[in-house]
């Protein structure tokens, strides 16, 4: 393989417009396999969620699972897609150890979910990413390659194969080309793919985990010269497993496919895989022969004609997609655009709207989440949803300062507490003795030491500067190590100095 | 993908009628596509078989059928499905029983030339 | 009379009444077996000691007061396209060579559950693909009629054990004619059900979408009884009817067609046609007559391009079906040296587990399901489907049952069409149209070719789900025949 000339990126945008369609594959997370009562756990022990059936053994036959059907309807209407009246699954054929059927139950010419679109947004602009079809289809198992220098499929003596994940439904997502996006292109596909995965979670369908492969996508790059009509050759580049992968490999590709174009070559309509720890794409080996995958109606299976009665009675039961949602925070809790996306960025969302259902003002959940346990998230390197915190303990803590009881100096130390496991909100401030202390008398005999020792701030105060309390009440806080009422302590000093 | 469903295309239909249906490359195509690995006697003899078979079979595009709907399936049923509910796999001794060769719990293959799919 | 003549209805009495037990009855015919299935050959797998097991099975329910079905104790030999998880099942091909399914097919445990025992699994046309045993892996099966000649196919083993008394009863799959044919050219009922009616669920797949378990008998009754064992919805199998199996033992018990309107298929008859075929038929066409079925001439025009739909269609699935033999997670493996790619052990293992009839059926199918011939082929081929679905609608809205000669010749001779695919696939036009549209269809016996004193089939078609219509007209002719015979066709077999 020859090295490849990379044209920089803003020359290569300059020249050319990249044509984008990306094709993601979602695992569905039902109970059951596709077309077998298997199991579908993740990470179980090899060839132990296996069957005649999905194991493709001699005289066995599918038979669908519904549950998928109304996973992939839900999908499909979150999509803005028309759910059609009859379809059909269809085989494809091609020869693979790691499918056992060596065909593979999907959809051809007659998808479920046709003519939808998900609108994302990019540096405050809208695109909208016009959906071609969302089909149903089935996982294939996986193998290990053992053997050879690397571990890997190139140079292996030879696979062991697992077929746990053999059957597993799987739903494709296949956009229309996506054009003029110029040079946002890469954006525009991490934020198609950033979208498609939120919008996803939110119907409770898939986990949409991509670094454990519930979620991947496969990015189409094509690109034409400025101002012609007709479109380039497409490379596919398979399984890119993050959303960041997805921004670098259209960005590789464009400058790869401008590097080629540049010297007067052709791009390959070829198979590449992206190379992670590199950020590039490699061909995959280019076959002898095109694919000829034989589709037909599969036989075994009825054709799906989904009732206008369930489809809307799946409609009605869907749950507020992520757009929307993000619309209604944005407006209740007056965010500007910047402090929605962190928030989103965050993970944080969820969390801080089951906070404000816990009754806490939707400022002070959102001022936890975002400052306090997100630094903390940071500083153990999880996720804000992994720290053992929850919305309940939040809303309390935001209550306890909003009825006085702790202010927010305590209440981060009411979090140290809780995160260090030494209970609920309530307990940690009863074991940790962290009330404000506001009561007259104990703050009177603090605030009495405090004037003794700071005679001349207190005579400034008896002259009138009022505005020199501050000190004194910071040095009644370093006191009471933080417990004092301050607005309480104040009082106190202005009203003993200057009656 | 998105080409590959603009893939079933019309019909030669001319080359299919009588005889010299197919060619001995296309038959050897064809075994390639059916992972047959045939002797070249095999293909020369498969070859006038298939031939004779294939233009035998043409006939079929005397029927005029242009507004005739294909059936796929014997019966008219729609939405068969069943419930999310798991039911016993195999114990993985018996999903094994008759692999020709198996290793930690899971079948050994030769190596595998090529990601696919 | 010996165990052996008796029919299955006969037997089912002598054991419910105790007069015989399901191991006497097993043993009789184990010994049968034994005694002639070195010139049969109709079985590819026998193991004595598993059958006993399951006919002292069946006595110790019937001890315990057990309610057992009607054909409870009565053996029967399986054809071994159905997995079996106590014996092997290979479909009569090298590739899957003492394979055992750790399942039951759907049949197969409804035999089971029905009380029947098991002899063995018949031998068969590799995969179903043929129409006289000689494309088994294991040798072809012989017609107990002339040992010389098929006893037909795909289900030609289990035709060869029922004609020669080695079962009462047998299973078979039929596809294109697969029960059928094989049923005509040895003198024996075979019925292909309504697909749908019976499970597919453990049959290995030919082609899916035409695939039919159904049984082979000695008597229309017998066939009926059978038939109510396995059939009936199941929920393994989405292509099952989710409705009650018809009445079709009371049918045969009824055994009247009096004011039944009974339609001769038109292009079934004259060219390519044995003349003492079609004079067995035609005087079929007369006992109806005369027990007062009104007989009509009835044109089914597309009829004719059944076989070439059929010979599109079939091969097709098949192609499909059988890639998963491949030697990587069952069966056969070739040529894995260590240094070979799992493609290459794949096309070895194919090319090497693979007879010659299969081959060229994947071959065909493969091409008929290329891009650039899909629309030419398979699409036309389904389209032609809907048309002869269209014909044998018309038809039944003239008549009740279409009647046609189930085969256009006799048995024909051991490797007299070996390499001529073509002249093979002849014998199953007459029995495609029901398979391409799913309709019942039977074969009855109705007498022997004057030429070679070798037995005719009268094939009776119903719509989808009148299968008690068929046997009520077969029940009918076959008493009406076997008056004037004197007994049953097969009496006039030579001693094996």
């Amino acid at each position: 393989m020859s090295t490849e000339t990379l044209v920089p990126y803003d020359e290569a945008l300059a020249r050319y417009e990249p044509v984008l369609g990306i094709e993601t594959h979602i695992e569905l997370g039902t109970t059951t396999k596709m077309f077998c009562g298997c199991a579908t756990e993740f990470g179980a022990e090899p060839n132990t969620q296996v069957c005649p059936v999905c194991l493709g053994m001699p005289g066995s036959l599918p038979v669908t699972n519904r549950a998928a059907i109304e996973g992939i309807i839900k999908i499909g209407l979150a999509l803005n897609c028309t759910i059609v009246e009859w379809c059909r699954f269809a085989r494809k054929n091609y020869f693979y150890p790691d499918m056992p059927k060596n065909f593979q139950i999907s959809q051809y010419d007659e998808p479920l979910c046709i003519d939808g679109y998900l609108d994302v947004e990019v540096e405050g602009e809208t695109y909208r990413v016009e959906i071609e079809r969302v089909h149903m289809e089935e996982d294939t198992g996986k193998s290990l390659h053992v053997g050879g220098a690397t571990g890997r499929i190139h140079g292996a003596d030879f696979s062991l194969v697992d077929y746990n994940r053999a059957g597993i439904p799987l739903v494709e997502i296949v956009t229309k080309p996506i054009v003029a996006t110029g040079d946002k292109a890469p954006l525009v596909a991490r934020a198609y793919a950033t979208e498609l995965r939120e919008l996803v979670r939110a119907l409770g369908v898939s986990d949409v985990r991509m670094e454990q492969g519930s979620m991947r996508c496969d990015v189409n790059v094509s690109l034409m010269p400025k101002g012609a009509s007709e479109w380039g050759t497409r490379s596919e580049t398979k399984n890119v497993n993050s959303l960041r992968s997805v921004e670098r490999a259209v960005r590789f590709e464009i400058e790869r496919q401008a590097g080629v174009l540049d010297a007067g070559g052709r791009v390959i309509q070829e198979t590449r895989h992206f190379q992670e720890n590199t950020g590039s794409t490699t061909s995959g080996r280019s076959k002898e022969e095109a694919q000829d995958y034989r589709y037909f109606p599969e036989p075994d299976l009825v054709p799906m004609a989904p009732s206008r009665e369930w489809v809307e009675q799946l409609r009605a039961g869907q749950p507020e997609l992520p757009a929307a949602r993000r619309a209604r925070v944005t407006e209740e809790w007056g965010l500007a655009e910047k402090e929605l996306r962190d928030i989103v960025n965050a993970g944080a969302l969820d969390l801080i709207e089951d906070t404000i259902r816990e009754g806490a003002d939707p400022a002070a959940a959102r001022k936890w989440w975002m400052n306090e346990l997100s630094r903390r998230a940071t500083e153990q390197g999880a996720d804000l949803a992994e720290l053992p915190v929850t919305p309940a303990d939040v809303a309390r803590v935001s209550g306890l300062v909003a009825e006085g009881t702790i202010n927010d100096k305590l209440a981060r130390q009411v979090f140290d507490g809780v995160l260090a496991g030494e209970g609920s909100p309530d307990e940690v401030v009863e074991k940790r003795g962290l009330k404000v202390v506001s009561d007259e008398g104990q703050l009177g005999t603090v605030i009495d030491e405090v004037i003794a020792a700071n005679p001349d701030v207190a005579d400034k105060i008896r002259g009138g500067k009022v505005a020199a309390a501050g000190a004194l009440v910071g040095a009644v806080m370093k006191a009471t190590r933080g417990q004092a009422d301050a607005g309480r302590a104040r009082e106190l000093i202005i009203q003993k100095l200057t009656s | 993908m998105l080409n590959e469903h603009a893939a079933h295309g019309t019909a030669a239909a001319g080359q299919a009628r009588g005889g010299g249906a197919i060619t001995r490359e296309e038959v050897a195509h064809l075994a390639r596509l059916s992972r047959l690995a045939l002797r070249e006697d095999e293909l020369d003899h498969l070859a006038t078989q298939l031939d004779d078979i294939i233009s035998a079979v043409a006939r079929i595009q005397e029927v005029a059928a242009e507004d005739i709907p294909p059936t796929s399936h014997a019966l008219p049923l729609t939405n068969v499905f069943r419930t999310d509910e798991v039911r016993p796999s195999l114990a993985p001794d018996q999903a094994l029983s008759g692999a020709p060769a198996a290793e930690e719990q899971r079948f050994r293959v030769p190596r595998i030339l090529d990601e696919e799919a | 009379m010996t165990i052996i003549k008796k029919t299955a209805a006969e037997l089912a009495a002598l054991i419910a009444s105790g007069e015989a037990s399901a191991v006497e009855v097993a043993q009789a015919h184990l010994d049968r077996i034994a005694a002639v299935e070195g010139s049969v050959k109709a079985f590819v797998h026998v193991e004595p000691e598993t059958t006993l097991a399951q006919a002292r099975a069946v006595d110790d329910r019937r001890a315990a007061g057990e309610t057992l079905g009607p054909l409870a104790g009565v053996p029967i030999a399986h054809k071994d396209v159905f997995t079996t998880s106590d014996m092997p099942t290979t479909c009569s091909s090298k590739i899957l060579e003492g394979w055992r399914p750790p399942y039951d097919a759907t049949v197969t445990r409804r035999l089971r559950e029905a009380g029947l025992v098991i002899l063995g699994k018949t031998n068969m046309d590799e995969f179903a693909m043929g129409s006289s045993t000689e494309n088994s892996a294991y040798g072809p099966s012989h017609n107990p009629w002339d040992l010389g000649k098929i006893p037909g196919g795909s289900s030609g083993g289990s035709s060869a054990a029922v004609a020669a008394y080695e079962a009462p009863l047998a299973t078979g799959t039929d596809t294109g004619g697969s029960i059928r044919q094989p049923a005509a050219v040895t003198g024996l009922v075979g019925m292909k059900p309504t697909y749908g009616g019976s499970s597919r669920y453990g049959l290995i797949a030919f082609a899916s979408s035409l695939d039919t378990p159904g049984p082979l008998a000695r008597t229309v009754l017998d066939a009926a009884l059978l038939h109510e064992a396995f059939s009936g919805h199941d929920p393994m199998d989405s292509t099952s009817i989710d409705q009650q199996v018809p009445p079709v033992v009371e049918a045969a018990r009824r055994a009247d067609v009096a004011g039944l309107r009974v339609g001769v298929v038109k292009e079934f008859g004259g060219e390519g046609y044995q003349p003492g075929v079609l004079a067995r038929f035609h005087e079929a066409v007369e006992v109806l007559e005369s027990l007062g079925a009104k007989v009509v001439e009835v044109s089914c025009p597309h009829f004719t391009y059944a076989l070439p739909a059929y010979y599109l269609i079939a091969p097709s699935e098949c192609s499909s079906n059988l890639a998963r033999f491949d030697g990587m997670r069952y069966g056969l493996r070739v040529g894995d040296d260590g240094t070979r790619s799992a493609e290459e052990v794949m096309a070895l293992t194919r090319a090497e587990g693979f007879g010659d009839e299969v081959k060229r059926r994947i071959m065909l199918g493969t091409y008929a399901l290329s891009s650039g011939y899909y629309d030419a082929y398979y699409g036309k081929a389904q389209q032609v489907r809907t048309l002869i679905t269209r014909d044998f609608d018309a038809a039944f809205e003239q008549v009740d049952v279409l009647v046609s000669p189930t085969t256009p010749t006799t048995a024909f001779p051991i490797g007299e069409r070996a390499d001529d695919p073509m002249a093979m696939y002849l014998a199953d036009l007459c029995t495609i149209p029901s398979n391409l549209a799913g309709n019942a269809a039977i074969s009855v016996p109705c007498g022997l070719a004057d030429e070679d004193s070798l037995p005719v089939g009268l094939q009776i078609m119903a719509p989808v789900l009148a299968d008690e219509r068929v046997y009520r007209v077969g029940a009918a002719v076959e008493r009406a025949l076997q008056d004037r015979w004197g007994g049953p066709l097969l009496a006039k077999a030579p001693q094996l």
